[in-house]
């Protein structure tokens, strides 16, 4: 089965639909599937649930799908780097569902794992434990949090092959294999697809049962805080 | 008088302070802010510091030029590896905090009750951003380290008999380090451990709304 598409609008063809649930990977800037993300403002997909920790900046990343007013809610641990985020949220326009950010991760990879709930002690006593079931395991309090079940999941890696396996560079790893489990479909964009038998299958970091559509392209990989020493404190 | 603020350790001597905390072979997360210099403190510990975007191993800034776009740290810096780093996912790295693999979390604060609750992540009315990995680390990791100013800037203290804005976690701190002294959290209150310099008893309970148990 061939898995290797010639854009990110092929590789989105027949699957987006108003009002679906999408996983995204990525932290603040940092492995975010840019490419896909710029072929979802141009397909116009409608009222959006999008589970990323973070929404991009303004005008790049996810903040794109902002601009644009195709997001109808967030599901996250941290936003607000764009002012266009907090317009649209004070505004009553978007909604936001705030997650600590480990409930997050363990949420979509519960869901890739088929588990519907899990008991986590983050969050206990908090406004983030509100309505949610407590139960006792131990003698401690531990609230029940849910798999995410996504109708899609977009994804960046640094390298795949033909068949979809995949390796990350550094920290741009972090929500992607978690996100990229919790679809039902997921679409991953790479910078470079190598040829089979070329990845070592030790090294292989998320494997290929879970890429369904793949494409390499140019990676913009913007920087959201540039933090750097001088050479004379080496 | 000297204005309080002025009182007791600085930003650096706080950090320093924290760093004494840490113990040899120990894994560590630093928040942002003051939490962060208390890796420059470090000295000769074997200390693993990790950054929760899925790090273990943080090493320092890079030199201008060689910053890397799938390299930072969780407060989105631009940072270096080590000859130790490990990367993983977010999943792993919140794994490894919930499952209280991480011996000690240092973190900022708004406020701290006597009963170690922890607020820090948002004042109603004011634009949220959101709590990130605060919630998963104080309820996760073995031993939850506060570093924070003693007093707000109006003077009113910022260790309460409980909290006034809405919580990051419940009984979670273990130890307070301010620019006047280090305290624990004990049964009944707050313990003093240690005065900060040229800071008395009498001054820092003074500066302190929540109960200090001998």
């Amino acid at each position: 089965m061939k898995k290797v598409y010639g854009s990110a609008s092929e590789a989105l063809d027949g699957l987006l639909h108003d009002g679906m649930l999408i996983a995204a990977g990525g932290f603040g800037l940092c492995g975010i599937p840019e490419l896909l993300i710029d072929a979802i403002v141009e397909a116009g997909t409608k009222d959006l649930t999008i589970a990323s920790n973070n929404c991009g900046v303004d005008g790049f990343g996810l903040g794109k799908l902002l601009d644009s007013k195709q997001i109808k809610k967030m599901m996250s641990s941290y936003v607000g780097e764009n002012a266009e985020f907090m317009r649209q949220y004070l505004n009553e326009e978007l909604e936001l569902e705030f997650n600590p950010q480990g409930t997050l991760a363990e949420r979509m990879r519960a869901g890739g794992a088929g588990i519907p709930g899990f008991y986590t002690k983050t969050g206990v006593g908090t406004q983030i434990a509100e309505g949610k079931e407590v139960k006792q395991f131990h003698g401690e309090d531990y609230i029940l949090e849910e798999g995410i079940f996504a109708d899609l999941s977009i994804v960046k890696a640094w390298k795949a092959d033909d068949t979809g396996n995949l390796v990350f560079r550094k920290t741009a790893r972090n929500f992607n294999p978690p996100a990229a489990m919790c679809g039902k479909v997921c679409v991953v964009e790479v910078e470079e697809i190598v040829e089979r038998g070329s990845l070592d299958p030790d090294h292989i970091h998320l494997p290929g049962i879970y890429v369904h559509r793949i494409i390499q392209g140019q990676h913009e990989k913007r920087i959201e805080k540039v933090t750097t020493r001088s050479r004379e404190e080496a | 008088m000297m204005p309080s603020e002025a009182m007791g350790w600085d930003r650096n001597q706080m950090a320093a302070r924290a760093a004494d905390e840490l113990e040899d072979g120990w894994y560590v997360n630093l928040g942002i802010g003051i939490p962060t210099l208390v890796a420059n403190y470090v000295g000769d510990k074997d200390i693993t510091l990790q950054s929760e975007n899925g790090m273990l191993g943080m090493g320092p800034f890079p030199y201008e030029g060689e910053e890397d776009p799938d390299l930072i740290n969780a407060g989105k810096q631009t940072i270096t590896e080590l000859s130790r780093t490990s990367y993983f996912d977010s999943a792993t790295s919140f794994g490894m905090i919930r499952g209280g693999k991480i011996a000690a979390a240092i973190l900022g604060a708004m406020e701290v009750a006597e009963n170690g609750d922890l607020a820090n992540w948002m004042i109603p009315g004011k634009l949220v951003k959101g709590m990130g990995g605060a919630m998963d680390l104080v309820a996760g990791v073995g031993r939850v380290i506060v570093v924070m100013d003693h007093q707000n800037k109006a003077g009113e203290s910022k260790l309460l008999k409980s909290c006034t804005l809405p919580l990051t976690g419940t009984g979670v701190v273990d130890r307070i380090i301010t620019n006047l002294g280090v305290l624990d959290v004990v049964e009944g209150g707050l313990k003093i451990v240690e005065l900060a310099d040229g800071v008395t008893e009498e001054q820092l309970r003074e500066a302190t709304e929540a109960t200090i148990v001998n």
